[in-house]
């Protein structure tokens, strides 16, 4: 049996899910909700990003289910197999996302190899047969070693490899969008064929016409990948011959992870103060602003690094607290989450506490004031759904810059724990790599690309969504 | 207004009061000295005895917050929360782990600093501007288009890839200037024109963006369209009324950060290898040198409480509606 490991970002990650999907079936019966949603899934740069950003999130969902595998049984003695049952697992914390990348795991080089290179990147002195000696270039283990010659090979076979991909992808994107198709001519009772010339005039309001091209490159990325990565490291292998796109991808979910959870982690204190500020006022107000601040004034990176590395030395002198390494550095994630919602929940509060200022002076809340309503309603009844688009839009504005903090705080060694894939610390290895000769400039550059695809789709979603949400933007 | 300053002065010192129990705390409490001096030692094979050394040697063998051993006055003040944190308050930093004195480098470490910060600072405004301007005079063009959307591909890579691409670019690959180091006099610039450009260059996107929504909000107000209607040019317009109203916002979210100038930036000096409060506070981080991360955190939040008390004072000085109260 395989033993199921709930770390806690992972719980996090699901509880996040959970609240994100009871918020669909909310939203699908207020209007108000709908309205604006429906704002963003008309805009065309609103669906393309959130299909590659929906991508981003498959990936990261994948690798928050985590496992240890059983060690292989041996039976050590007969004693032993009477004595107990108990099965003994590995250390190593895996994930769904690892079983799908075992190939990209499992295959490591010995050292540096160019993206797609059938040989090792420095060569190597090899004792020949006779007791000469000679320095070639060896061969890889696994990139490229299914060809003979890999000179002559290795560019028809790239080329016949991705063919076959984008023919797959495609074939992939016809399977799930027929589908799609017929459902949507279903719906306007329309033949395929006139739906489809709708979508491709564009006279539909959701631009399907989007939809289908964006996820076409996609699933031709995805097969790419899928048909190429098994025989080549389509991103060479780092130092200790570790494949670049492996750990690209398993950094996937650390940054989305410090992308949404410092915001869930601040969101109730930022809401909570922030409103009562605006409500009450008074010494209320007083006390609140003074402790923003006071957590304001503090520079934030120098906070950040002063609180990790305090919890650096707390984790060193605690090692019993952990049992696997990935816990450790799980919960190093977790503070650093924490810690960034710390010193960013002052934003949003400031917001939210002018907003509440504003609201409280309507002449609807002075009516439920005569009436005698209690305070703690007004604010849940009236304060609290008034102000939420303000609290949607900053989560979704602060996601890039969080996404992008990361790997400066990696840079500065206050990061994510130096075992843990993330980008920041791609770039932070790779920098030394800079100075090589010939240069090592695959690692950072997937490290960059990733990171870039990533922050483009989400800043580009934000402004959709500030568009819709922002009623001073919204139009008619 | 002078009785405003010395009223916000007042109000500073509870922030900064507040600031240093936080450092305290974080520093003192939730670790203890013994942990500090076994990190700094090294894990495994530390000896109580040199525990003991190392405390004496930096000042870390005395209670927290109250030494019963003495009485009157110094029961406080020999102790670590005074000696470490109060002291803070007259800008005395002690001594960092290798003994040298934080007040000093930091005295000797500032003009460094604001030798990157200053020019990029300035050059950043001047470009950001003009590039704000142009997209507002373009509003609702192609050019305004394709302008935002370059703007938000520039907002969208990280910090570090303009620094790396740089030096690759013009130090590795055109030999232009020194990758890094630096040089006091007037050989100086070699080694600043690069970090000012990266510093630009960076903060382009997101600043030009933001520019631009205070122009456009400008733009659409009603001075706007009077000054059109006496028939003033388009450039007349923008630059007589839009700039000089939108110039309130930009003008004090620019004093904010003046203070903090003096800090420098961090990862900037640290890539660049320049000797200013940025890189000292990163090889202060990387080796664990508690003292001088305290004496930053303070310095930083005196520096930020600075910028807020003169974005206050600058905001009744460009805009005459408001008032001091």
């Amino acid at each position: 049996m395989i033993k199921p490991v709930l770390l806690w970002t992972d719980m996090l990650i699901f509880v996040l899910v959970a609240v994100v999907i009871v918020f669909i079936f909310y939203a699908r019966h207020h209007e108000h909700l709908r309205a604006p949603w429906r704002q963003v899934f008309r805009s065309r740069i609103g669906v393309a990003s959130l299909l590659v950003l929906s991508v981003y999130v498959l990936i990261a969902l994948l690798d928050s289910v985590h496992f240890r595998l059983p060690l292989a049984t041996q039976s050590v003695g007969q004693q032993s197999q009477q004595n107990q049952q108990q099965e003994y697992y590995s250390v190593e914390v895996l994930s769904l996302l690892d079983i799908a990348l075992l190939p990209l795991r499992e295959q490591g080089e010995k050292t540096y190899s160019a993206p797609l290179a059938t040989e090792l990147f420095a060569r190597e002195t090899v004792e020949l047969a006779d007791g000469g000696r000679q320095r070639f270039y060896p061969r890889l283990e696994y990139g490229g070693a299914h060809l003979k010659n890999p000179a002559a090979e290795r560019n028809t076979d790239l080329l016949k490899r991705s063919a076959v991909a984008i023919v797959m992808g495609l074939l992939i994107w016809l399977v799930l969008m027929t589908p799609l198709l017929w459902m949507l001519a279903r719906r306007r009772e329309l033949t395929l064929a006139a739906m489809l010339e709708n979508i491709l005039r564009r006279r539909e309001a959701v631009p399907w016409f989007v939809v289908f091209m964006v996820s076409a490159m996609l699933l031709i990325l995805i097969m790419l990948m899928v048909w190429l990565a098994p025989y080549y490291h389509l991103f060479g292998t780092d130092k200790v011959g570790q494949d670049v796109l492996y750990q690209a991808l398993k950094s996937v979910r650390t940054a989305l992870a410090i992308g949404t959870l410092t915001t869930l982690i601040m969101l109730p204190f930022a809401v909570l103060l922030g409103i009562l500020a605006g409500y009450f006022r008074g010494w209320v107000d007083d006390v609140i602003q003074y402790l923003y601040t006071t957590l304001n004034s503090i520079p934030g990176v120098l906070l950040i690094a002063a609180a990790v590395l305090m919890l650096q030395v707390y984790i060193d002198t605690h090692p019993e607290l952990f049992a696997t390494d990935s816990e450790r550095a799980d919960m190093r994630l977790l503070f650093l989450c924490m810690i960034l919602g710390i010193t960013s929940w002052t934003g949003l509060c400031r917001l939210l506490r002018g907003e509440t200022m504003k609201i409280r002076e309507v002449e609807y809340i002075q009516a439920a004031t005569a009436f005698g309503v209690r305070s703690s309603r007004i604010i849940s009844r009236h304060i609290l759904p008034n102000v939420m688009h303000i609290v949607l839009i900053s989560v979704v504005l602060d996601f890039s810059g969080l996404v992008l903090a990361e790997a400066v705080l990696s840079y500065v060694g206050v990061g994510v724990d130096p075992s843990m894939h993330s980008w920041g610390n791609m770039i932070n290895s790779a920098r030394l790599e800079m100075a090589r000769e010939p240069m090592v400039w695959w690692a950072l550059v997937a490290a960059f690309v990733f990171m870039f695809v990533l922050v483009l789709a989400a800043n580009l979603f934000s402004d959709v969504v500030r568009d819709a949400f922002d009623p001073r933007l919204r139009k008619g | 207004m002078l009785a405003y300053i010395v009223r916000r002065f007042f109000y500073a010192i509870p922030i900064l009061i507040g600031v240093n129990l936080i450092t305290f705390t974080l520093f003192f409490v939730v670790n203890t000295p013994d942990d500090m001096a076994r990190m700094q030692l090294g894990m495994k094979h530390v000896t109580p005895a040199a525990i003991e050394k190392w405390k004496q040697a930096h000042g870390y063998d005395r209670p927290l917050l109250y030494n019963d051993q003495h009485s009157g006055l110094s029961s406080v003040t020999d102790t670590i929360f005074f000696d470490k944190s109060v002291r803070l308050f007259a800008f005395q930093f002690g001594q960092a782990d290798d003994g040298r004195d934080i007040a000093h480098d930091i005295r000797e470490r500032m003009w460094p600093s604001l030798a990157i910060a200053v020019p990029t600072l300035l050059a950043g405004l001047l470009v950001t501007i003009t590039v704000s301007m142009l997209l507002a005079f373009f509003r609702a063009s192609y050019i305004d288009f394709a302008g935002v959307v370059l703007l938000v591909v520039l907002m969208s890579v990280s910090s570090l890839f303009y620094i790396i691409a740089g030096q690759y670019l013009v130090g590795k690959l055109l030999h232009l200037v020194p990758i890094s180091g630096y040089q006091g006099g007037i050989d100086a610039w070699k080694f600043i024109i690069l970090p000012v450009i990266i510093g630009v260059v960076g903060g382009l996107g997101s600043g030009s963006r933001w520019y631009r929504t205070l122009f456009l909000e400008e733009i659409g107000k009603d001075y706007v369209r009077t000054a059109r209607a006496k028939g003033l040019a388009e450039i007349r317009v923008l630059f007589r009324h839009v700039l000089r109203n939108a110039m309130i916002p930009i003008l004090t979210g620019v004093v904010v950060v003046l203070p903090t100038l003096f800090m420098g930036s961090l990862i900037l000096e640290s890539f660049f290898g320049i000797p200013g409060l940025g890189s000292y506070t990163i090889d202060a981080i990387r080796s664990q040198d508690f003292a001088i991360v305290r004496a930053m955190v303070f310095l930083g939040s005196v520096l930020y409480i600075l910028g807020l008390l003169l974005t206050d004072i600058s905001y009744t000085l460009v805009d005459p509606r408001v008032r001091l109260s």
